[in-house]
């Protein structure tokens, strides 16, 4: 090879690396090792973490424990699929292109919307871009209601940073938000989370008021999960749904991989960013599959774009789509009154207990519900931890001792009633 | 050079979508038994309509999806030479390692004290990222490298507004990718273009010219978009570091130099990685990826949070406690399943294994680029290619009527994944191939852009490359800039503009 190349050594081929810039040593690193070194390296790694069977998991705030069906990753899982590029030649990649046709198809189900994108990085990175979406008309100003994660509202402020606005935060004292005052013709946005972060039902319509009546977007952050009982955006006159699409087919996996959906009405199409697939005919008239509407895409537009999303998440909105597929219109109900119902037990189980209350009593909730411990919230998560719970998560942003519990249809009432018990000896002791 | 038999790939012609194998009360799901009191939903909050999912059996769903997965075109498929894109064998072992429930089970949310198995994980990628680079600290939050982008642009930024003044502008090669730009607009700043020379390197009198107190800095690749190294990236770190302003390293082509030389010792003060490119974690079909950044030391103070710190007593954390910090990039820590993936490569190779990766991944694009040069030369011949050169199918053009995409067709009809076309924009009629250290770089290297029928063969033949693909799936002569009729499947509702055909 070296001599069809026309150099004697391999060191000719980094020749034009000037002298001073070269390595002239080996990266401090171990050097390499066997496939069965590497795996048990990290076995030994994962062994360390308490996860799955060996802490049972309460915990949500956009991240949750559902059920992964087998059939999900034994087909997210082939090569064919997973080790392929974005989908640009489409004689080479019809079977990605289909399958994100499909997960198009089925958010718009889903939230009764017109269009959806391909996928985005997860649900916070999604609102930063539902947000430039609404801004792109040259309006300024982004309220957000109060009952949405703190988490997504920190990633819109970064993204702000760049993009010129910070985040206004209507204040929620009552767990339920309080739908904005303050607007202007300069607000390009409303957003409001639905469950909120602390798993209550919000009253949608009473922000899409006064944000039809000032001109501005509302935008709604919504857990897929809760659509095969709750009433979609599409519905509730919503312009722009995204969601953490996690909890379909995705593995917790420490914060990430996950997926962003995004799902617009139809007029905000040539805003959307990352890809969009569409349907279409070859020249003999058989349905194909296209990233479409490429025109307003980073590599077309260039400084001139308003989105620098160049991939999505393709491999988890496959998961999510057969996930989707598995549960049907039945399933997803299913789902949703499994969690609602389970939830509703847990909340029952845990404010029954003498010491602790519910953070905001008489709210209706989803699957997730705050309460009130009468110690450090965060103590108590951890000394649960010890007797095999992963409790819930902390709010310090209201006060000290409140908790956020996750309940999804994986978790059981044997489960709920030791949760009980070991955090009613937890805060007696 | 003996391709064999043209490969079909594809699955039966004509597999509809998931939802034309719905029937009415078909279904794959089953839960337990609810084992609680069942609740109601307030009658204000009831979803009236079920969402027009599928409903199907989960035979027919396996047997669909496997069909889909045969009607694409993965790197374990077979040789994938897109440039710009790295495109390597994906090992196996990672995705077994990243399996594990201590890793894929794990709650973002969960008590530092029960994670410190991934914290580890994280510390040590981190301090080998930085290592590779000649960086100081890194973030592994970014979710992807446009995203590890605009994190530097936002880093850049932070940095300057300190400083009293944010500055406006940052510069950018005419060459590079269409995301730099597009970041640096996220970043709240202008980009203004930089020329290359006739040699395809960065006109560094001409970046002299642009440089002014105003430029926050310059955004680049090197080797660069056109596989060329920047001899000259000492004189050009230090144009832009003598106006104040801070170098970006994009690390797409980070592939071609591991082991050999470090954007750190050339002067770089940001970098970011794609792990799914130099670190083989899967692209997934476009996503998920990762982009970590490294900085320089006076830098690591605006790095995201939380980051990764080790108390005294050895103990990892989580640390949100960063106040001089740009924020939070990601809603969790990153895509942690992608980053157990990387580290898995970075590990398995070590020093030694990583080095030579880049050195097979040179050898194999200059061996490529000599094996087609007759029928594709360089667009850049003075310049020696690293691991990426780019071609151009100019002369063809001229002399035959054969342009890039035809050559791009027949191979795709030929069974092979082409190279990538159009791409850098500068080029014209370019075709820009990445073999990667994975192809086999021995007589029968299986791709280039045009060698069909072998290295200065006839792969160029005007009446057999004009052929559209007769082996590839539905769809397969439609262009991708085509207005596609319908982006979403599904009946319309009615009172809903039905999805309309133009064809």
């Amino acid at each position: 090879m070296l001599a069809t190349v026309g150099v004697p050594s391999i060191d000719d081929l980094f020749s034009q690396i000037p002298e001073g810039l070269r390595l002239e040593r080996p990266l401090d690193l171990p050097r390499g090792v066997s496939e069965q070194e590497i795996l048990a390296d990290l076995a030994s790694l994962a062994r360390r973490d308490r996860a799955g069977e060996d802490l049972v998991c309460f915990a949500g705030r956009g991240a949750y424990d559902h059920f992964v069906p087998s059939v999900v990753w034994a087909l997210a899982g082939r090569s064919e699929l997973y080790t392929s590029y974005t989908p640009y030649q489409p004689e080479l990649s019809q079977g990605v292109l289909q399958a994100l046709f499909e997960f198009q198809s089925m958010v718009c189900e889903l939230t009764v919307l017109d269009v959806s994108n391909a996928s985005l990085y997860d649900g916070a990175t999604a609102l930063v871009e539902a947000v430039n979406m609404a801004r792109a008309g040259g309006r300024s100003r982004v309220l957000v209601a109060g009952g949405v994660d703190p988490r997504y509202v920190e990633t819109l402020r970064t993204y702000g940073r760049g993009s010129g606005y910070v985040p206004e935060v209507i204040q929620a004292p009552d767990g339920r938000s309080a739908p904005p005052t303050d607007i202007d013709p300069d607000v390009a946005a409303v957003v409001i989370q639905h469950p909120n972060v602390f798993g209550i039902l919000e009253d949608v319509t009473a922000f899409g008021a006064p944000a039809r009546a000032a001109g501005a977007m509302l935008i709604q952050v919504f857990d897929p999960t809760s659509l095969g009982i709750l009433a979609p955006p599409g519905d509730l006159g919503v312009d722009i749904a995204v969601a953490e699409g996690q909890p379909f087919g995705n593995h917790l996996n420490y914060g990430g991989p996950y997926l962003g959906m995004l799902a617009a009405k139809i007029e905000h199409v040539r805003k959307m960013p990352g890809r969009i697939v569409g349907e279409t005919v070859d020249v003999d008239g058989r349905p194909g599959y296209v990233l479409t509407l490429q025109a307003r895409e980073q590599h077309i537009r260039r400084e001139k774009a308003t989105s620098n999303i160049c991939t999505n998440q393709t491999l988890m909105a496959l998961a999510a789509t057969i996930h989707m597929a598995w549960l049907g219109p039945g399933g997803l109900a299913e789902l949703g009154r499994q969690c609602a119902a389970k939830a509703s037990y847990a909340f029952d189980a845990l404010t029954g207990l003498a010491s602790v209350e519910a953070a905001f009593a008489g709210e209706p909730f989803f699957k997730e519900f705050a309460v009130r411990l009468p110690r450090s919230a965060t103590e108590v998560r951890d000394a649960l931890v010890d007797r095999g719970f992963l409790a819930g998560v902390p709010a310090p942003w209201v006060d000290d001792g409140t908790l956020i519990v996750a309940v999804t249809e994986r978790r059981t009432r044997q489960e709920i009633d030791a949760l009980a018990i070991a955090m009613e000896e937890v805060l007696a002791s | 050079m003996i391709l064999g038999a043209p490969v079909r790939r594809q699955g039966p012609p004509g597999e509809g979508t998931v939802r034309d194998l719905a029937q009415p009360g078909r279904a794959a799901w089953s839960f337990p038994d609810l084992d609680v009191e069942p609740t109601e939903v307030p009658e204000a909050h009831r979803r009236r309509q079920a969402p027009g999912l599928p409903e199907v059996a989960e035979r027919d769903l396996v047997r669909h999806y496997t069909r889909l997965s045969q009607m694409n075109y993965g790197v374990d498929t077979g040789i994938y030479p897109l440039g710009s894109c790295s495109m390597k064998y994906n090992p196996k072992l990672a995705e077994v390692a990243a399996a594990a429930p201590g890793f894929a089970r794990l709650h973002p949310l969960q008590p530092d004290g029960t994670a410190q198995g991934a914290l580890e994980m994280l510390w040590r990628l981190e301090a080998a990222l930085c290592e590779i680079t000649g960086m100081t600290r890194a973030t592994l939050q970014p979710p992807a490298g446009a995203c590890g982008e605009l994190t530097g642009l936002l880093i850049m930024r932070a940095h300057h507004t300190e400083l009293g003044n944010p500055r406006s502008t940052v510069l950018i090669p005419d060459s590079a990718h269409g995301t730099n730009p597009a970041s640096a607009r996220l970043g709240g700043y202008r980009a203004v273009p930089v020329p290359s020379t006739p040699r395809g390197l960065v006109d560094v009198d001409a970046l002299a010219g642009l440089v002014n107190e105003d430029v926050a800095g310059l955004m680049l690749t090197n080797p660069n978009t056109l596989g060329l190294f920047e001899e000259d990236i000492a004189r050009i770190t230090t144009i832009v570091h003598d106006v104040g302003g801070l170098v970006y390293y994009d690390g797409a082509n980070l592939n071609a130099i591991m082991g050999r030389s470090r954007p750190g010792d050339m002067g770089f003060d940001i970098v970011h990685i794609n792990t799914h490119k130099t670190f083989a974690t899967p692209h997934g079909g476009g996503g998920p990826g990762a982009g970590p950044v490294g900085v320089v030391e006076h830098l690591v103070p605006y790095l995201p949070v939380p980051r990764v710190q080790r108390d005294p007593d050895g103990t990892l954390r989580m640390s949100e406690d960063a106040p001089r910090s740009i924020g939070r990039m990601h809603g969790f820590h990153g895509n942690f399943g992608v980053l157990v993936r990387a580290y898995a490569y970075v590990f398995f190779h070590g020093s030694d294994g990583l080095q030579e990766v880049s050195e097979l991944a040179v050898l194999n694009a200059n061996y490529l680029a000599s094996a087609i040069a007759e029928d594709f030369p360089l667009a850049y011949p003075d310049s020696r290619p690293m691991h990426e050169f780019v071609a151009t199918a100019a002369g063809l053009e001229r002399d035959a009527g054969v342009r890039a995409m035809d050559v791009a067709k027949r191979v795709i009809d030929l069974g092979y994944h082409p190279s990538t076309v159009y791409f850098p924009l500068v080029v014209e009629e370019a075709m820009m191939v990445e073999p990667t250290e994975t192809a086999s770089g021995s007589p029968g290297a299986q791709s280039g852009p045009g060698t069909t029928e072998g290295p200065g063969g006839s792969a160029a033949r005007p009446l057999r490359v004009h052929l559209p693909p007769r082996l590839t799936p539905p769809g397969a002569s439609v262009p991708a800039r085509s207005p596609a009729d319908r982006v979403r499947g599904g009946r319309p509702r009615s009172g809903r503009a039905a999805p309309r055909r133009n064809r």
